[in-house]
């Protein structure tokens, strides 16, 4: 490789663009322009915090589990979103570094409403079908857009994905085997499961994010399939989930939350009624239903550990 | 399963499963607890391992209900979910809340009790784990090799944190001198067959009440002589003894959470 220190900004960029276009690899402490570096932390960042804000509405159902098989389940669960969380926040950490920001930094973005999190994630959960649903759904939503990630140019990024990805497998098996005892179950227990998927019918619909920018007026996508972090548009991405799950709803003998579905052959999509998108963008600015809730209780226990931190730091020094 | 069953005298059977039950409502109990700190432990890491460690005690009380199920005394669901505050054996200590407030809500956890609650109980289980690899009930001594292995890493985790906050700033200091008055107050039970005690002493199940009070005193002498400590004294008695069925209010709130699904129906498939 040519010196770095000698070559121009112009230089940098052109062989770093070369670099991606052959499908190298970019690493932590390698040359990147700033517009990468920013569209990873804010992709990185955000993914992170929201494992970790994500276990907050299922960690609501971990007492409550049904039997010791299901309790033993789901907080293996939700312990594993905890740990994508860190290993995430661990990638997003050396992105921050010549900005000289840590965890805390990120932790106080989030307190602050400047670090979002997903917008699945600000919503109540109301029954155990919530629990059987956001495993089976949720994390089968995740697994396609994050799978669209695998070969990201950012080679840290991609590696927590591989290892991701393999636990959300198992993720969405223990969500599905919750759904299928209840759609299998009594009426009751039936009942619970349409229910839960009527409510998260459009969230998960926003959890693919807006076809474009005139949804919504901005929309990160354009800049993450420039710099080959992601292959595939947030609607193609969305028809991959209806792909694979409409058929699997249908069979379990659960409704279609949204009675105009239907798929189109000639053109090969499916077409839905589109969610309330004015809706998204207040859920995403911290306005969802659970969102200041979940904000306040990861922010109260942040501060009731305060002295944690402290006694860590004296004893480390 | 059932020619085991069929050798056991009605009495040995009956101090078999006290002393199962007491063991499964400890593990069960403070698991429940440990699984209401999820998502709120001091930093990400620690909640990972902790809640790995909940996982694992989940797992054991789990074993033991499984050997009550094989002794005909119930299903495990039913007995883990079902059972009345009344019939509940576990020590008071298992069962105390983290802190103030409700999971659901915003609650003040407080990390050093769970720190003092969790090394303390894991000290005493290990000392009991220890003894009944030498049960005479033999699928009980099996079970104690298991749940062993698992162990070591609980203990190791909590006496480093225990350890650490102590060696540390004077505010971390008091609060754990404070959280240690609080589980010292609930210790008197955590040792106790209560009512059992001449029968699962007397079967050989695991080892006297007083021997395992002095191991457990023995084995913390070495870590609180490094701190420059006295090991607290066990109390003779508590105000409540939750091997013969008494508790508190904390209680009879982690039985209707923990229960809440499954008593919607509980001769339904979950
Ligand atoms: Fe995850
Ligand atoms: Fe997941």
């Amino acid at each position: 490789m040519s010196n770095l220190t000698m070559m121009t900004e112009e230089e940098k960029l052109e062989q770093f663009v070369q670099r991606i276009e052959a499908g190298d690899k970019i690493e932590a402490d390698d040359w990147m322009p700033e517009e990468y570096r920013m569209a990873l932390i804010k992709l990185i960042s955000m993914h992170g915090i929201s494992e970790i804000m994500g276990a907050l509405p299922e960690k609501e159902w971990v007492p409550k589990a049904p039997s010791l098989h299901r309790k033993l389940g789901i907080m293996a669960k939700v312990q594993d979103e905890m740990g994508h969380g860190q290993l995430l926040l661990r990638v997003a950490e050396d992105l921050l570094k010549p900005y000289g920001k840590n965890r805390g930094d990120l932790m106080q973005d989030l307190f602050n409403g400047d670090l979002k999190f997903h917008n699945v994630f600000h919503m109540d959960t109301r029954t155990w079908g919530d629990a059987g649903l956001i495993g089976w759904l949720v994390d089968g939503a995740a697994i396609i857009t994050q799978t669209n990630m695998l070969g990201a140019s950012y080679g840290p990024y991609a590696r927590a994905l591989q290892r991701i990805c393999a636990e959300e497998v198992f993720h969405a098996q223990h969500g599905e085997a919750i759904i299928m005892a209840l759609a299998e179950g009594t009426e009751e227990q039936r009942a619970m499961v349409q229910d839960a998927l009527n409510r998260w019918w459009d969230a998960l619909l926003m959890f693919f994010g807006p076809a474009s920018k005139d949804t919504t007026g901005s929309s990160k996508q354009d800049v993450t399939i420039k710099y080959k972090i992601r292959t595939k548009t947030n609607e193609q991405l969305r028809q991959a989930f209806f792909d694979k799950y409409v058929p699997r709803i249908l069979s379990l003998g659960l409704k279609l939350p949204d009675p105009t579905m239907h798929y189109d052959e000639e053109n090969k999509v499916w077409v839905y009624q589109q969610p309330d998108w004015a809706e998204f963008k207040k859920i995403i600015k911290n306005q969802g239903p659970r969102s200041q809730e979940r904000l306040n209780l990861r922010r109260t226990s942040y501060e009731n550990n305060a002295w944690v931190r402290d006694a860590l730091a004296a004893t480390v020094s | 399963m059932s020619s085991t069953e069929n050798v056991l005298s009605p009495e040995y059977k009956e101090a078999v499963t006290n002393l199962l039950f007491q063991l499964a409502d400890d593990d069960f109990l403070i698991s429940f607890r440990g699984s209401e700190w999820l998502g709120l432990a001091p930093h990400i890491e620690e909640d990972v391992a902790s809640s790995s460690i909940s996982q694992d005690t989940m797992g054991h009380a789990a074993m033991y209900y499984t050997l009550l199920e094989e002794l005909s005394i119930g299903k495990a669901d039913d007995l883990a979910h079902l059972r009345p505050a009344s019939e509940r054996k576990n020590s008071i200590l298992a069962e105390r809340v983290n802190g103030e407030g409700y999971y659901m809500e915003t609650p003040q956890y407080d990390w050093a009790y769970a720190v003092v609650r969790n090394f303390f109980y894991a000290q005493a289980k290990k000392v009991k784990i220890d003894s009944l690899r030498q049960s005479s009930y033999q699928p009980l001594a099996e079970t104690a090799v298991k749940v062993n292995m698992e162990l070591y890493y609980h203990l190791l985790h909590w006496k480093t944190w225990f350890v650490q906050l102590l060696s540390s700033t004077d505010e971390a200091k008091q609060k754990m001198t404070a959280a240690m008055e609080l589980v010292m107050k609930d210790f008197g039970d955590v040792f106790s067959y209560g009512n059992e005690k001449a029968a699962i002493e007397g079967n050989q199940l695991i080892a006297s009440e007083e021997e395992l009070k002095a191991r457990w005193t023995a084995n913390m002498t070495p870590i609180f002589e490094s701190l420059e400590m006295a090991v607290p004294a066990i109390p003779e008695a508590s105000e409540k003894n939750g091997r013969n069925g008494e508790h508190t209010e904390e209680l009879d709130g982690a039985l209707a959470t923990l229960s809440e699904v499954y008593k919607l129906d509980p001769v339904a498939v979950w």
